[in-house]
């Protein structure tokens, strides 16, 4: 049977290897966020009877400017609304001659106002003090739905810590994508983290589930034999619903569809793919070392001499 | 083995020709046989997102002279309540923002509820005249009142605390003031009914003199004035203890609700989708790519069993789908892209199953046992995972909703529902399914049938 538990240390390397840069990036270039989190402009113009401008010419003359989160809507009475991050004057009127050029003809400016953000500050701290709370609601659960085995709530502690894990490597990846392909943090970042924290702890079940099983049946073996057995039984699941699912879907997503959903397509991919990697490489070994209490080892015999 | 499997195979058939009417349809009529009269109506189109279809723009601003300031937050505050308000409509991915300094842009999805978004905005508190008899409650404590706004009345409350009776309310008033009253110290609102209230308010004052009327905002007492006189005419007062402040937001709540700011209904107009068409088709094509692929590896991989699992997942998708047009979901690009991730993960659990059987086949089981054992042993873990998942997105939800973070909720919801109804499918339907096949079809060769 293959030893996967053996070389935990490396796998936590690998995971800090993963996961520091990008906080690194975030700490020093600041969160990306989108004008959903900060607010921007919102620019409303006409154009003279009979002429009209596409979404397309639209974003590409935001773009010469320097502006490349502009997101355009068209209205019933023929004008256009567009909202981007904040313009200063110069750059407004530098847009306004792109169209004109565009457009061949007059462009009205209607209204151009500052606005505020459509998620709240207030919403994004709430959010994370519901995970907060429903990563509490997990350790119990678990606590309880393990009770049978021994020390229960090691197992509800190590699906959390993992969670924070897979927690980390999505903003490492956000972190990573605003610093290299100028991606944002929106509302779409949102609901991709969120989805990876509920599939998280589902993932981290179904192996503690096998260590449950085999921890009545095979009692009599070493707890770091039995997790690696449970790891490797729970293994072909793994990779399939992993894989062979999700991963398919989301590549095809990030591969084939629009550009709006490719950055949250590759945002929910490298996620997912945490959330399995970590149940065995994060969660599994971090079960083995508390058994062990291998931190007395950590820092050497100094500390015991 | 299952028994009453042919039970089984008619609940499900039901409840797949439930689900896929509610998909085909745009709205659900049932008739009564006898009368012909609908006995059940309910609208069903699907309703998308502004990204995919725009929909409704509402353009709010303060109505307060153009050179006063607003106060500090009072903006951001009223954002919040119209946020709550529209989102009460429904699961609906409204986008409200503060324009400027004393505006807030409002965007609704979806055109049909034009009428219910412009008066949800608009929606005053609830201002009540109830007859409170001989007491005298005291300002600011909460009544229990006969008056609910389905027309029904109200349940008593446990507690036996009294029950008053609700003369009329707020929608009755036609204009509100605020005037000093004669002595000049304090101020008083001056009201007029329309005609129907007028007459309501003639015949219990009438009929009521010396006892007390009070009125309540939101069933909270504001003042408990004592009736003198009949009074005719359909104008009254209001005085409490109430400074120029006091007996201006007071005002201000009665015509506006219960905003920090007056807000007026600038302009509304009709916004066109943020996205194109292609973006649309491309993720469409892309959602199909992905399926197909895994579909066809379900079928390589797990043979008979992932010929089930397919045909499972399609009545979860149909399911699913019926659920969120009837609960009117709002379908974004996004949300449909999710959509698409949640029916990958309802093969989960089919997947833990089948890898069960087939270890079960491997130590020798026969087919009966093995698929026995594949369900039995396989559902702690199908249990507890979904458990787990399911606690985490109820607790998002209440979050969500108690917080309003719309975004959260929304989410969580969906989360929430896609996981119970795969744990129907892969329990229940998979099952029956495999049980289906098998009772036909005995195959020997489990190499070839189930890829062991």
């Amino acid at each position: 049977m293959i030893d996967i538990l053996s070389k935990r240390y490396l796998y936590f390397l690998l995971s800090f290897i993963i996961i520091v840069p990008g906080l690194v990036f975030l700490a020093v270039d600041g969160l990306p966020l989108s004008i959903d989190f900060t607010g921007g402009s919102l620019f409303e113009i006409a154009f003279e009877t009979g002429q009209t401008l596409d979404t397309e010419t639209i974003n590409a003359i935001y773009e010469d400017a320097g502006i490349d989160d502009a997101q355009v809507t068209t209205t019933d009475t023929g004008s256009v609304l567009i909202r981007s991050s904040f313009l200063t004057n110069e750059v407004r009127d530098q847009i306004l001659t792109g169209m004109k050029t565009a457009v061949g003809g007059e462009v009205t400016v209607i209204s151009f106002d500052s606005v505020g953000p459509t998620i709240g500050a207030q919403v994004a701290s709430r959010a994370a003090l519901a995970v907060g709370v429903a990563a509490l609601g997990v350790v119990f659960y678990i606590t309880l739905a393990f009770r049978k085995v021994q020390n229960a709530f090691r197992y509800g502690v190590c699906a959390v810590i993992a969670m924070a894990h897979d927690v980390a490597v999505v903003f490492s990846i956000a972190g990573i994508g605003a610093r290299f392909f100028e991606w944002q943090m929106d509302a779409l970042f949102l609901t991709a983290l969120l989805t990876v924290i509920g599939f998280s702890v589902q993932d981290k079940v179904v192996v503690f589930d096998r260590i449950r099983e085999n921890a009545t049946s095979l009692r009599r073996l070493e707890y770091e034999t039995l997790v690696n057995h449970s790891i490797v039984q729970t293994l072909q699941r793994s990779i399939n619903t992993q894989l062979m699912t999700v991963e398919f879907l989301l590549l095809s997503l990030a591969l084939f569809g629009g550009v709006t959903l490719q950055e949250f397509a590759v945002i929910l991919l490298v996620g997912l793919l945490s959330g399995t990697y970590s149940s065995i490489f994060v969660a599994a070994p971090i079960l083995v070392l508390w058994e062990k209490r291998e931190w007395s080892t950590w820092f050497g015999r100094g500390a015991n001499a | 083995m299952i028994r009453n499997l042919t039970n089984r195979i008619i609940l499900i058939v039901l409840i797949l020709a439930l689900a896929l009417w509610v998909d085909l349809s745009d709205e659900i009529n049932v008739l009564n046989p006898l009368s012909n009269e609908a006995l059940f109506s309910r609208n069903v189109e699907p309703r998308l997102g502004l990204d995919l279809q725009g929909g409704l723009q509402v353009l709010l601003e303060a109505d307060i002279p153009a050179d006063q300031q607003v106060a500090g937050d009072a903006m951001e505050i009223a954002r919040d309540i119209v946020q709550q308000r529209t989102d009460a409509l429904g699961v609906n991915e409204n986008v409200i923002q503060i324009a400027g300094d004393r505006r807030i842009v409002g965007e609704f999805p979806g055109l049909e509820d034009t009428e219910s978004v412009l008066a949800t905005i608009q929606q005053t508190g609830l201002m009540e005249f109830v007859d409170t008899g001989n007491v005298a409650p005291e300002e600011g404590t909460f009544l229990v009142t006969d008056y609910s706004p389905s027309g029904e009345p109200a349940p008593a409350p446990e507690d036996g605390s009294t029950v008053y009776h609700t003369i009329m309310t707020g929608a009755e008033l036609d204009s509100v003031t605020v005037v000093p009253d004669q002595l000049g110290v304090n101020y008083v609102i001056n009201f007029v009914l329309k005609s129907e209230g007028a007459r309501i308010f003639a015949d219990h004052t009438g009929a009521n003199v010396g006892e007390f009327l009070t009125i309540t905002l939101d069933k909270q007492v504001i003042s408990s004035p004592v009736i003198q006189d009949k009074i005719d005419g359909g104008e009254g007062s209001i005085s409490g203890s109430f400074t120029a402040e006091s007996a201006n937001a007071f005002a201000v709540q009665l015509r506006y609700g219960s905003l920090p700011v007056p807000l007026k209904i600038v302009e509304t107009r009709i916004i066109g989708p943020t996205l194109g068409a292609d973006s649309l088709s491309k993720s469409l094509r892309a959602g199909l790519i992905g399926m197909a692929i895994v579909a066809l590896f379900m079928i390589l991989y797990y043979r008979l069993p992932g010929i089930v699992a397919v045909l499972s997942i399609l009545i979860y998708a149909a399911i699913a789908f019926a659920v969120f047009k009837w609960f009117h979901f709002t379908l974004t690009l996004p949300g449909i892209a999710g959509f698409l991730l949640s029916t990958g993960a309802a093969l989960d659990a089919n997947i833990l199953i089948f890898e069960r059987l087939k270890e079960e086949l491997r130590n020798g089981k026969n087919l009966t046992q093995a698929v026995d054992q594949g369900w039995t042993r396989a559902w702690s873990s199908i249990r507890d995972s979904n458990l787990s998942a399911i606690i985490t997105s109820l607790i998002l939800f209440w979050f969500g909703s108690t917080f309003g973070a719309t975004i959260v909720k929304g989410f969580s919801l969906t989360l929430a529902l896609g996981v119970g109804i795969s744990l129907f499918t892969a329990i229940y339907v998979t099952r029956t399914l495999l049980a289906l096949f098998l009772k036909g079809f005995k195959p020997n060769n489990y190499d070839l049938w189930f890829g062991i």
